[in-house]
């Protein structure tokens, strides 16, 4: 197990240099100056050529590669073109924001989704599993962004009933201490401030979730379907609901592996998914962070940010299969 | 990433080969008999013949702006309403499903070519080759795609075409790995390892062997790939980086008509249906080629 | 087994909970009670890249410094007429060359500083000894030679300060009033040094409090402000929230005040709403459509000629900018000094346009690229729109057009290397004059920069030259009306709109005037 860990760390080395090497020069390709984006239509030719020396942008490409891969073994993950700050400090905030979102849609796709699967399969081809599977299936074919502007234009314009931006009531900003607002509220005693966050995080939460939420509702049912082939489970179905605790005990523990899968899997699709959905809601996250760092060219901020990002993905994956391990001794690791 | 579909794959001797009955024919069977999967066939039709005909059965053309009628709701003239250049949104949906069909068919036969090439390579010739190649799909899917996505629309330029190659490169690693380790398991094959003491070429046994056995599992990942595909298209068209105006892309057609979500609310919902049903579709035909095909396949 | 069953219930409990708590949570109070403090919240599409006026380059940066600054004269509430600010009364020598201001006794920085010729010394000469970081102190003041036209800045006494310029300028003072020139508090600059711009200090109504970047910007009311019983809010908050259609909801749910960056097709939505109010802003914009005058066949004046009568502007703003905009003329808006009320546009005529074209030997019309801005920037909305009504107009005439568009960097790239045939662009004025709209445009000097039409006319270029340094008032403006007249005819562009990008609001906002610059202090702004 340890060394099986520990070359799947070693393993990290070359698919994180092979990124780092790919997004530097898939951004170099992009074409436009970043000084002239930064300063604007209004710039003029030296202001422009200044700008760019000042930022290292006329070194040969190869020299901004090492000094950026050497920033970056270094632990520095360099400053923002645009906003002069370390990256390091600067991206926490952003990073915090997404990690609550995604972490609450996966929290609602878990239990929506598992509870909706087993009892689909509890009661098969009955309206509920009809109507439960449509769903899912529906929820894995809308488009997530049209899905959040309609959410919006439901729920927050025609019946105002939550707010359609941003992560916090404006007029009484969260005090941040870890970034993570519902922690953050929680720690600091203030309930009026933990509702207003849970609320800000509704209908985006809610729009990221579906995806995953549709396809966990289906595998767990699937999965549900086999277990409930086995003698056992069909005499104790047979004595009808009293046994329904029984077998949703045991689905439980059988929809784990599943649920784990999906959750390594749909990570990376989150972190995607959150740039969209991100933009529609003005939330403060790490997409809109390098979406716009795209649009401005910001080559340190975008570096740095996909880093970050494919970094977590690949780190969540190799939890989750450790993870199988600790709930499945039968799988080993070679 | 995951080990358990490693560790399970020896135990289920993977071939539809010793079947002896017509497969195809066995699979037709399956799917006819699945309620689901026919419908989502029949979608998938309905909007492929809508998509051949639309020049012919759009009550109007892509184009044709009338000022003095923008923003009409739904009626008898106008079934799904005007857009803000009054053109008719059913027909715009019509030249739509077009375009994104062909989006997502040939962006998916990109990827499958791609994937294939690359998957064989690593495969057939393992080693550093595979080492290489394997490496590279993990970083492909260690980036969020849509990111991906749009870093490659940047460099190339925002149209249409650059989407559609944008969103066959971003695929290519599912087809990859698909096609790897379809080789890996028929390169342990039997006849395979004779073929080869034989001294058969690589080329023929490649072309008589290992690709006919991965025919299905690439149409059901290619079936289920189009409807994401579409989406995609969509998406980067959302962000104006994919069809560019006046072409009726959903996607896009979402994007200009954003602003209208409460005064015309048709201009906005109706594309985003279209865009789903199209995509349940896909996904119901592929999930039905599934279990007609292969079913010991699981998600 | 056990442990998931818990961690199962856990998720349960805490999902239920969410939805309890979601269905039931009241709207907030917006809070602007006659006790409470006065707080508004004000949208917008970005966050601001520095607070540091003289080096700000971007519109965000500015709206928020134009409240915690001020300058030496500062331009009047409507317009952009000269007023005392910091400075109360000036003299300007015969030649052009003196100027000397009478400055403002008694006012203090928020730091508890006081304000003094030597502070303005300071921030001048700072400005001078870096024209690379100080975009705007060297394009305004700047002589080309990466010198200034400021020889010298002199305190003269305690509240005298002595301006020496090399050569004469016109928009001297209309300069001055920019709000990149905000006087800032030497003690300041030297205490926080790079981070200055996080911190900035300076003498206007507003003190900062806090900037947590992409979330807000807040400053407070500055209880010491030299003018009597201002301002009247206790705290502003500036909050990015990029999305239009987002903003607009923010604004409608109470999440905030006012907000810029209104789409125009949702103009018509805030005003059927009785709690909701539109605050005009005055255009100091030009949307237009640049000929590229070197490619074929846009080369030809009387191609230019025929394009121009194709285009139905009228149609465009009433389409696309919710009746906040007018039809173009000139290459300026009618507030500046120099507009030239007598010069006549090309009509809206398909058949004159056809025999146009005709006449140029294109009588079977020509094929172009059309290029459209991906990004809504304040004179245009949403030039992919205006690109589609243009097409279709152009279609009218024979003229086939493809739209084609790139991400905004590359965008100004391409197209000023003159790689575009047609292309949407626009400009908003920094200083209200002419100068800054005409030869920065339109002057042959800046093709290659912001002459992206590259209109190449030498007459006109000579004209607009001599008006920089003409400074009798009367003959400046001759020498502009005769350069757009030169203009009209040549055709460089196809002027679209001016727009007014104006603000939406609450309906209990009062005084609020936008001004046409883009930045307005809020210091009279108050809830009724």
């Amino acid at each position: 197990m340890l060394t099986y860990t520990l070359r799947r760390l070693l393993m990290l080395i070359p698919v994180l240099l092979g990124m780092a090497l790919i997004v530097f020069f898939i951004i170099h390709a992009i074409p436009g100056d970043p000084a002239q984006i930064i300063l604007g239509q209004q710039a003029t030719e030296e202001n422009v050529e200044a700008l760019n020396e000042q930022l290292g942008l006329n070194e040969p490409l190869y020299v901004q590669f090492f000094s950026y891969l050497g920033n970056i073994l270094t632990g520095d993950l360099g400053e923002s073109f645009q906003t002069n700050n370390a990256i390091s400090e600067e991206v926490w905030p952003f990073l915090a924001a997404t990690i609550e979102l995604s972490f609450v849609a996966m929290l609602i796709a878990i239990v929506i989704g598992v509870n909706a699967g087993i009892i689909s399969a509890w009661f098969q081809n009955s309206w509920f599993d009809y109507s439960a599977m449509l769903l899912a299936l529906i929820g894995v074919s809308i488009p997530i962004f049209w899905l959040g502007l309609m959410e919006q234009w439901a729920f927050s314009v025609e019946l105002n009933w939550l707010p359609s931006s941003g992560r916090e009531n404006v007029r009484d900003p969260v005090e941040p201490i870890t970034h993570l607002f519902l922690i953050d509220t929680l720690i600091q005693g203030r309930l009026d401030q933990f509702v207003d966050v849970v609320r800000h995080l509704i209908l985006p939460s809610v729009a990221l979730a579906t995806i995953p939420m549709a396809i966990i509702a289906r595998i767990t049912r699937s999965s549900m379907l086999e277990v409930m082939k086995s003698d056992y489970i069909r005499t104790a179905r047979a004595k009808g609901m009293r046994m329904f605790g029984v077998v949703y005990k045991h689905s439980l523990k059988n929809a784990v592996i599943p649920v784990l899968t999906i959750i390594g899997l749909q990570t990376g699709l989150l972190l995607g998914g959150a740039i969209l959905t991100e933009t529609i809601f003005s939330w403060p996250g790490i997409g809109r962070y390098i979406y716009g760092a795209i649009d401005a060219r910001d080559y340190p901020v975008i570096q740095s940010g996909v880093l970050i990002v494919a970094t977590m993905f690949i780190f969540i994956n190799l939890i989750v299969d450790l993870l199988y391990a600790a709930v499945d001794p039968r799988i080993k690791y070679h | 990433m995951s080990q358990v579909a490693e560790n399970q794959s020896p135990l289920q001797p993977s071939s539809q080969h010793d079947e002896v009955v017509s497969p195809w024919l066995d699979a037709w069977r399956k799917f006819r008999k699945n309620k689901l999967a026919l419908f989502g066939a029949i979608t998938v039709i309905f909007f492929i013949i809508l998509g051949i005909l639309s020049p012919w059965i759009a009550p109007q053309g892509i184009n044709d702006q009338n000022m003095a009628n923008t923003l009409q709701a739904p009626s008898s003239s106008h079934l799904l309403g005007t857009d803000d250049f009054g053109r008719d949104v059913l027909s715009r949906i019509i030249h739509g499903a077009r375009i994104s069909l062909w989006v997502g068919f040939l962006s998916v036969v990109g990827s499958i070519v791609m994937g294939c090439l690359l998957g064989i390579l690593a495969g057939y010739y393992g080693r550093w080759v595979d080492t290489i190649i394997s490496r590279l799909f993990d970083i492909m899917l260690a980036f969020p795609s849509i990111l991906l996505a749009i870093t490659i629309v940047a460099v190339l330029g925002p149209s249409l075409q650059n989407a559609l190659i944008a969103i066959a490169i971003i695929n290519v690693p599912n087809f990859g790995r698909l096609i790897r380790s379809k080789v890996l398991s028929v390169k342990q094959e039997e006849y395979i390892m004779a073929a080869k003491a034989i001294g058969m070429k690589d080329s023929r046994l490649l072309m008589k062997h290992i690709l006919p056995n991965s025919i299905s599992p690439i149409i059901v990942q290619g079936t289920l790939s189009i409807g994401t595909a579409i989406i995609e298209a969509a998406a980067l068209g959302f962000l104006g980086l994919g069809a560019q105006p006046p072409q009726p892309e959903w996607g896009q057609m979402l994007a200009e008509s954003k602003a209208y979500i409460t005064t015309a609310p048709w201009t906005m919902i109706f594309p985003g249906l279209a865009i789903m049903l199209t995509v349940l579709g896909f996904n119901l035909m592929g999930d039905g080629l599934r279990d007609a095909l292969d079913p010991k396949m699981k998600h | 087994m056990k442990k998931w069953k818990l961690a199962m219930m856990m998720l349960l409990i805490f999902t239920l909970s969410f939805a309890l708590i979601g269905c039931g949570g009241d709207d907030d109070e917006s809070g602007n009670g006659s006790d409470e403090e006065k707080i508004l919240i004000f949208g917008r599409g970005g966050d601001s890249v520095t607070l540091d006026p003289a080096k700000a380059t971007d519109g965000e940066s500015l709206k928020v410094t134009a409240n915690l600054y001020e300058n030496l004269v500062t331009y009047g509430e409507e317009d952009t007429s000269i007023n005392p600010q910091l400075a109360t009364e000036w003299e300007v020598s015969e030649d052009g060359l003196l100027f000397t201001f009478k400055l403002r006794e008694g006012v203090k920085f928020h730091d508890g500083t006081d304000f003094n010729a030597e502070a303005v010394v300071t921030n001048f000469n700072l400005w001078a000894s870096d024209l690379e970081s100080y975009y705007y102190y060297n394009s305004q003041y700047g002589d080309g030679n990466n010198g200034t036209i400021i020889e010298e800045v002199k305190a003269i006494d305690d509240y005298t300060v002595e301006f020496k310029l090399t050569r004469s300028q016109a928009t001297f003072l209309q300069n001055m009033a920019m709000d990149s020139f905000g006087i800032a508090s030497p003690a300041a600059i030297e205490k926080y040094g790079e981070d200055f711009k996080k911190n900035p200090v300076g003498t206007g109504p507003f003190k900062f409090e806090e900037w947590k970047e992409e979330e807000r910007i807040v400053i407070v009311k500055n209880e010491d402000y030299w003018k009597e019983g201002y301002p009247k809010l206790d705290k502003v908050i500036f909050k990015p929230i990029a999305d239009n259609q987002a903003r607009l909801n923010a604004l409608f749910t109470g999440d905030i005040d006012l907000m810029d960056g209104i789409s125009y097709t949702d103009i018509a939505q805030v005003t059927s709403k009785s709690e909701f109010q539109m605050f005009e802003r005055k255009s100091n914009t030009i949307g237009y459509l640049g000929l590229t005058n070197t490619r074929e066949p846009l080369d030809n004046k009387l191609v230019r000629q025929a394009l121009n009568h194709a285009v139905n502007k009228q149609e465009i703003a009433d389409a696309f900018y919710g009746g906040y905009a007018v039809p173009a003329i000139n290459p300026m808006p009618p507030l500046i000094n120099g507009y030239h009320e007598g010069v006549e546009d090309y009509a809206f005529d398909v058949e004159k346009a056809k025999s146009l074209l005709a006449e140029a030997g294109y009588g079977d019309g020509f094929e172009m690229e059309l290029w459209a801005m991906p990004v809504p920037r304040p004179y245009m909305p949403d030039g992919r729109k205006v690109a589609q009504l243009l097409q279709k107009q152009f279609e009218e005439i024979g003229v086939t057009a493809e739209i084609v568009s790139y991400e905004w960097g590359t965008y100004l790239d391409k197209a000023k290397a003159g790689e575009a045939d047609a292309f949407l662009l626009g400009w908003t004025g920094d200083n209200g004059d002419a100068d800054n709209f005409l030869y920065t445009l339109l002057g042959k000097d800046n093709i290659g920069s912001n002459n992206y039409a590259y209109y190449g006319n030498e007459e006109v270029n000579d004209l607009l030259v001599q008006a920089q340094t003409e400074t009798d008032t009367a003959e400046r403006e001759k020498l502009y009306m005769e350069a757009q007249e030169i203009i009209k005819d040549d055709a460089p562009w196809i002027p679209l709109v001016h727009a007014k990008p104006s603000v939406a609001g609450k309906e209990n906002i009062i005084n609020y005037i936008p001004h046409m610059t883009g930045n307005e202090s809020l210091e009279k702004v108050d809830f009724k």
